[in-house]
């Protein structure tokens, strides 16, 4: 245990000693003490220094970001309904439960987060599953609350959110556990089943002593007896399954053959004449098997991803309680409480404004680029954002009754409505089964009349031959495969249904805020001289109003003097004195107001923009214009997709002007967009052109997952809400369009693929039924030939092209 | 040759063997998480015990 300090001096002088990003002129510390880019990585060291995990920073791979606690007091994971929620107790007395932690990235982080017991007395264990940001933590309630934990957590930069899919991940977890048993199980089973097969067929050429003969037979059943029994029987249940719902399913032959291989088998075994299918039965249990596994997997994956996005809706209230303040799960929420919401935190509820004013960020539920201005009377909704000023707010309607509630609720349903895109693969099980039925029965009549002694033989050489192996395992590894890929490069797909919708040219509704737009508040035009700047930004720096935000991310190395006396109008602008000079920033209401002067530039922001002046003693010094600039690449992309045949259509809540403006940007007709469309009108529009063919529905807000939900498919993109999410079929989680373009490129090279396997599978079935059927092939060569086609099938799809990097 | 009498049998009772290790591991979670375990392996080495009065880990 290292607990000298330094402990390491930092690796330049200028660079952080907790996360190495260099560290501003103003914070430098003399000699060769730890210096830090930020009060949270002071913290941080602080807390790790004193812990005596010094080490920390002797690990190899650190993360290099700054951390940036939240400072929340995390109460509400003290109360008795969060406990009952999230957290389970042992019989020891103590309590266990399960948290997502943001900022995870690498071993550095399993090391501190596993070494919490060490830093905070009362809690036992805690461990960290890099794969899903999961902790796992044991703590004793008697000693330490929870919110502790929490606070601590975040102090260190991983800020914990509840874990709401507990049982669901119980359910899976188990689901995983029997798999991989049933698929070791039958592996290993199979494996031996082969090798004894092995010394059959060289005895078949070398020669053998009936006496071995016999005995590598009844070998042979004995192990594969289990594999049918146990891990072979999910078929038979699958194929029982579909006789009682009476539509031809994959796993019908798939246990027909099986059971005829076996019985046959056997009754060869026990007789000591003609051949037995032991190693094929065997095989082709387990080939099937890790085949649904390895798709199961790789949707689930993609699933998980996009469920660990907690951090949109508020897991806690404040809610004023007399003259007490006192933090509760939203869950808990119920109409007629007072909750304070400050700036910059989201509405747990839907409420009027009782106190105070400010202004809202409606983009989510709407799609609204600009803030709306709100006070004393003004409604306002769960899941928007509230930019400017605390308020205090009289909830109306809460959790489900809430309308972003309902609008989860119509997302439910549209997912119901949907209209269920039937795989290629599906679509030709039916046929492809009751094809093989026929001909098997056929031929065995057919033989059964003119050689009754080999007529046996010849069906179950047909079922064996035309095993849909091939069907069944390759295209879904075609998809996991394409999934896999995909994911690697940020696309996060759900099933292979949505991979096979975007192979073909469709109707593609995208949203405008967020999707086609960057989503935020930037500064679009400055139309004055440099000097002006720096009095904006020593202005701007005192507010937190989106137009202040968005001088300060257009201008990040300005250098400003320091501003005094600055005050704030609500709906108006900022005003205050920098380096001895009246400077005034807002809209130009407000601007002409307080100067007198109305005599700006006549320039009219363009496209629906929204002006702001700038006044420096009494006179207008410069014209800015903020708008919601459109993504750069969105032009390009939706001009490839455009190219493929796809139609263009443009959806958006916020006002005509602004979504005129971005049409034309894109050049697309009147026809092809509709402004001011509420969330529930979006839904309309897609039910009306779901009637006429498959649509896409690309978007991001709470506003889209309805429309999302009832598309054909819905696509997600970065930053999008949990609601949308969780109804996307697909999730971009790279900003941006430009994976749009890779999705629907990669989807085509996929079913191209599934195509060729099929092809190629049917093709080989179709030569090995003739065979069959001719007497040609014994059910032994069948056997031989089954996996041929199998294997080959699975090499082309794993060494198959469909996501790759853009060069 | 008579000796694969005695010899395929000890094969099958060690496959049992491997199958049962292998079912163990797989109910008791063992498979659940392949990313973590190789990165703690890599640090795990002089960690301090625990300070008394803290109860021990329990699986």
């Amino acid at each position: 245990m290292t607990t000298t300090s330094p402990p390491r001096a930092a690796p330049a002088a200028t660079t952080c000693t907790h996360c190495g990003l260099p560290v501003p002129l103003g914070l430098l510390q003399p000699d060769d003490r730890p210096s830090f880019c930020c009060g949270g990585c002071a913290t941080a060291y602080a807390i790790i220094h004193d812990g005596g995990l010094d080490r920390y920073y002797r690990l190899p791979e650190r993360r290099a970001v700054p951390v940036e606690p939240s400072g929340r007091s995390f109460a509400e994971f003290d109360h008795p309904a969060f406990h009952a929620l999230y957290a389970r107790r042992r019989a020891d007395g103590l309590a266990e439960t399960e948290m997502y932690l943001d900022g995870v990235h690498c071993a550095s982080c399993v090391w501190l987060v596993e070494r919490v017991p060490l830093l905070v007395p009362g809690v036992t264990r805690a461990e960290l599953e890099v794969g899903r940001s999961l902790a796992h933590v044991a703590w004793d309630p008697a000693i330490t609350p929870l919110s502790a934990i929490a606070r601590f957590l975040d102090t260190l930069g991983y800020r914990p959110h509840p874990f709401r899919a507990q049982r669901v991940e119980e359910r899976r977890r188990a689901e995983d556990r029997g798999a991989l048993l049933r698929i070791g199980v039958a592996g290993a089973l199979a494996g031996n089943v082969m090798m004894v097969a092995v010394a059959l067929y060289s005895g078949w050429f070398g020669g053998m002593d009936p006496v071995f003969e016999h005995y590598f037979r009844w070998i042979s059943l004995l192990l594969t007896a289990p594999v049918l029994l146990w891990p072979g029987h999910v078929f038979f249940q699958g194929a029982v399954a579909s006789f009682r719902t009476r539509r031809l399913h994959m796993d019908l032959p798939i246990a027909i053959a099986l059971a005829a291989g076996f019985i046959r088998g056997a009754v060869n075994t026990v007789s000591g004449t003609g051949p037995i299918y032991f190693d094929g039965v065997a095989m082709l249990v387990f080939l099937l098997l890790v085949g649904r596994f390895l798709q199961q997997r790789a949707q689930r994956a993609a699933t998980d991803s996009a469920s660990l996005l907690h951090g949109l809706t508020p897991s806690v209230a404040r809610v004023i309680d007399g003259e007490a303040i006192r933090e509760i799960p939203t869950e808990a929420l119920l109409p007629d409480m007072r909750v304070e919401v400050r700036a910059g935190e989201t509405f747990p509820a839907d409420g009027t404004i009782v106190e105070g004013a400010s202004e809202v960020d409606l983009a989510l539920l709407t799609g609204e680029s600009r803030p709306v201005h709100v006070r004393t009377g003004s409604a306002v909704w769960a899941g928007t954002v509230n930019l400017a000023a605390g308020v205090q707010v009289l909830v109306t309607q809460a959790g489900e009754a809430s309308r972003v509630g309902r609008l989860v609720q119509e997302v439910a349903a549209g997912a119901g409505r949907r209209a269920r895109i039937v795989l290629l693969a599906d679509r030709l099980a039916g046929w492809f089964v009751a094809a093989v039925l026929v001909l098997a029965a056929g031929t065995w009549a057919y033989w059964h009349f003119t050689q009754p002694a080999v007529a046996l033989d010849n069906a179950i050489a047909l079922l064996i031959v035309t095993c849909p192996c091939a069907l069944a395992l390759a295209t879904p590894l075609a998809v996991s495969v394409a999934i896999g890929r995909a994911a690697r490069q940020g696309i996060l797909i759900k099933g292979g249904d949505a991979l096979e919708a975007l192979a073909r040219p469709a109707t593609l509704y995208l949203d405008k805020t967020g999707t086609v737009t960057e989503g935020s508040f930037r500064l679009a035009s400055w139309d004055g001289p440099d000097w002006v700047r720096p009095l904006v930004v020593a202005l701007e720096r005192h507010s937190g109003h989106p137009v202040a935000t968005g001088f300060l991310h257009a201008w990040p190395d300005v250098m400003a003097p320091a501003a005094t006396d600055v005050r704030q109008t609500l709906g108006g602008g900022v005003e205050g004195c920098v380096a001895g000079r009246n400077v005034v920033v807002g809209s130009p209401l407000f601007v002409a107001a307080r100067t007198g002067a109305s005599t700006a530039p006549p320039r009219a922001a363009t496209g629906g923009d929204t002006p702001v002046w700038v006044a420096v003693d009494g006179t207008i010094a410069a014209v800015a214009s903020f708008g919601d600039p459109l993504r750069q690449e969105a032009p390009a992309v939706l001009e490839r997709l455009r190219r493929r045949g796809w139609r263009l259509r443009l959806l958006s809540g916020d006002a005509n002007a602004v979504v005129r403006s971005v049409a034309a940007t894109l050049g697309l007709p009147t026809s092809a967009w509709r402004g001011e469309v509420s969330p529930e009108g979006k839904l309309a529009e897609i039910e009306r052109a779901a009637a006429d063919g498959p649509v896409v529905m690309v978007g991001d807000g709470v506003n889209d997952a309805a429309a999302m939900a009832r598309a054909t498919v819905g696509i997600a993109v970065r930053g999008g809400a949990e609601a949308s999410l969780a109804v996307a079929d697909v999730y971009l989680s790279r900003p941006g369009l430009a994976p749009l373009d890779e999705l629907i490129v990669g989807s085509e090279r996929t079913l191209r693929i599934i195509r060729r396997n099929v092809a190629f599978s049917l093709a080989y079935n179709i030569a090995g039924a003739a065979l069959a059927m001719g007497g040609w092939i014994n059910p032994l060569i069948a056997a031989i030939l089954m996996p041929a086609s199998s294997l080959t099938v699975v090499l082309a799809s794993w060494r198959s092209r469909t996501f790759e990097p853009t060069p | 040759m008579s000796v694969i009498f005695v010899v395929l049998p000890i094969a099958l009772v060690l496959l049992a063997g491997a199958i049962g290790a292998y079912a163990w591991a797989a109910r008791h979670g063992q498979f659940d998480d392949l990313t973590t375990p190789a990165m703690r392996a890599l640090h795990d080495d002089d960690t301090p015990p625990p300070p008394a009065g803290i109860p021990p880990i329990q699986p």
